[in-house]
């Protein structure tokens, strides 16, 4: 489960770098979303994954014995995805509004910045 | 009480009106100046969210560095929405300019405040969101291009500073700031720290606009109205140099080639913002560039970690976030006077207007550092601490950065200020600032006044700034008292 994660987790990164360095737009988003997706998994790899051990304490006991479920990763990937969808369609509706003020998808065409007022 | 400040700014949440907008800013200075005294006179102030006892919860911690810059960003906030007043369109006020700009200050007051670094990225998030609608708001041509550069760069960089959390609790099992600095030092795979580190350092890099990482900043930050650019300007990039700051004097205590390779990104940062700002003759553009230059210094300051340089590189960063909200709101002036940002068809404001000038003389003048203005103390202390490291190199890049600052400061004066007027064509677009209501006039020469005398006093009282920044260079190199304070050992 662990090594399937980790080949999963090194895709995603490295299709969303190689999403990210092409000229179009659609592309770089993809690649954006990719790599945030990515980023998740890794915290829930890193967060050791158990299976069937939930956290709790018997009411008798001080501390947890045996080997649990880290809740910690769940609610800080929880978190992030929250976060990443919001960013996501903010991104995607500013390249669509960029294609149509604009008129074209290619980055490098996008340069009206560098020209002075 | 440090969540009062943040809550302060959920209560503005509906359609708020200027008025509201000013007095709660007056409200957030007030509070977070008695934040500061309390820190000042008692040390280190904290509150745990939620009541679960460190290191579970999630801490609030105020330290000195903390309620400084959560002072400069309320002093900054007040000014920007007095500006704003004066400066922006019914179109963007309709469209929640307002709110959204009490909740870029909102996000920045709960990243300085937080004791928890995924805290500290979430409120990132709420940093960067807001400052991607600020940016966008109004949709013209060059806003959307450079906003397409802007929420790439700093979604990247959010990705990356999410892996770095995510290795780091892998690591440590710990997201409390004060906690990691303990299980940090404790870890035996230093290679895989030294990773997180400099995972850590790109992606809070790319928000402070570092050497290689800076491109997005001068093709994003002279395309929106000047009071968002003028917020930006000020605070954004020191967001990121504050978590830089934090993370490498509490988590990672940097090793030798850590602090070679900050000094390094320094020195470049320093170098190419300076020449990147003698090619321009947008006058934004000009001053986009000075931001990354003098980012540099802080960088700098940090990479020789030692408590002069540090005490430094904090009076720069205080001297720099007042300045350059001044400068982007000087040139905002400029452009409602004038019609253009192009400082070839500029000129001859000296003539027309020898009041206003004299007034935004204060913030250029500050910035280059012309005794005894405020950049003049900041420079003497890292240049004197990089002479004691013998880092000659470094100095040199100081000296040189100042230097071409100095130059491109006095071309601004002689071509913005003194060079004869052309006749420009008016354009119909631009609201003429002799057209504005006198009330609206004063809305938007105030703030350049206030900021200009706040950075006066810091030239003039320099002693007082130093006291405090040495205090928080001191508390930065010695952490163990916040760290007992937080954990309460």
């Amino acid at each position: 489960m662990e090594l399937l994660l980790v080949f999963i987790i090194g895709l995603l990164y490295g299709a969303g770098v190689y999403m990210i360095l092409r000229r179009s737009l659609v592309k770089l988003i993809i690649g954006l979303i990719l790599m945030g997706n990515g980023a998740n998994l890794l915290i829930f790899l890193l967060g050791r994954i158990v299976k069937g051990n939930p956290p709790l304490i018997n009411s008798d006991a001080n501390i947890l014995g045996e080997i649990y479920a880290d809740p910690i990763p769940q609610a800080l990937i929880l978190t992030a995805i929250v976060i990443s969808f919001g960013l996501q369609s903010f991104a995607i509706i500013l390249v669509k509004r960029a294609y149509k003020v604009v008129g074209t998808d290619d980055l490098d065409e996008m340069n009206a910045t560098d020209e002075d007022l | 009480m440090a969540i009062a400040i943040l809550l302060l700014f959920f209560w503005k949440k509906k359609n708020a009106q200027k008025l509201i907008s000013v007095l709660g800013n007056l409200i957030s200075v007030g509070i977070a100046i008695w934040l500061f005294y309390i820190v000042w006179e008692n040390g280190i102030y904290f509150t745990q969210a939620g009541d679960w006892d460190a290191p579970y919860g999630i801490p609030i911690v105020a330290d000195t560095l903390s309620a400084v810059m959560v002072l400069l960003t309320g002093i900054c906030g007040l000014a920007v929405s007095v500006f704003s007043v004066g400066s922006v369109r019914n179109a963007r006020v309709n469209f929640g300019y307002f709110p959204i700009l009490h909740f870029l200050l909102m996000g920045l007051n709960g990243a300085f405040l937080t004791g928890d670094i995924f805290n500290l990225y979430v409120w990132f998030e709420v940093i960067i969101i807001s400052s991607f609608v600020l940016l966008t708001i109004g949709g013209e041509k060059s806003q959307i291009e450079g906003s397409i550069k802007y929420v790439t760069m700093n979604l990247l960089a959010s990705s990356i500073f999410l892996t770095a959390i995510a290795i780091l609790y892998g690591l440590t099992g710990s997201l409390n700031m004060a906690d990691l600095s303990l299980k940090v030092a404790a870890l035996e795979n230093r290679g895989l720290v030294n990773v997180t580190a400099f995972l850590f350092f790109v992606g809070f890099g790319i928000k402070s606009a570092v050497f290689p990482l800076y491109f997005w900043l001068p093709a994003s930050y002279h395309t929106p109205p000047p009071a968002i650019s003028a917020i930006f300007g000020g605070l954004l990039t020191k967001v990121g140099v504050y978590a830089l700051f934090r993370i490498f004097s509490l988590i990672f205590i940097p090793d030798e080639f850590l602090l070679n390779l900050i000094c390094t990104v320094a020195a470049l940062t320093i170098f190419s913002g300076a020449v990147g700002a003698l090619t321009q003759i947008n006058l934004r553009k000009i001053f986009s560039y000075l931001i990354i230059c003098h980012i540099g210094f802080m960088i700098a300051g940090l990479g020789m970690f030692t408590e002069l340089a540090i005490t430094g590189a904090i009076f720069y960063m205080i001297h720099d976030i007042i300045v350059k909200t001044n400068l982007f709101m000087s040139a905002g002036l400029i452009f409602k006077i004038k019609g253009t940002y192009n400082i070839k068809k500029l000129g001859g404001l000296y003539a027309a207007y020898p009041k206003l000038t004299l007034l935004m003389a204060i913030p250029l003048f500050s910035l280059v550092g012309i005794p005894p203005l405020s950049g003049f103390w900041a420079k003497i202390y890292l240049i004197d601490a990089g002479f004691q490291l013998k880092n000659y190199a470094l100095v040199g890049f100081i000296i040189l950065g100042s230097f071409l600052t100095l130059f491109v400061i006095a071309k601004v004066w002689s071509e913005v200020f003194w060079k004869e007027s052309e006749e420009l064509t008016a354009k119909e677009w631009v609201r003429y600032f002799k057209d504005l209501k006198p009330l609206k006039q004063k809305a938007i020469i105030i703030p350049i006044l206030f900021l200009g005398l706040v950075s006066l006093y810091i030239g003039f009282g320099a002693e007082h700034i130093i006291t405090v920044s040495s205090r928080i260079a001191h508390e930065l190199l010695h952490t163990e008292p916040y760290i007992k304070t937080i954990l309460q050992k």
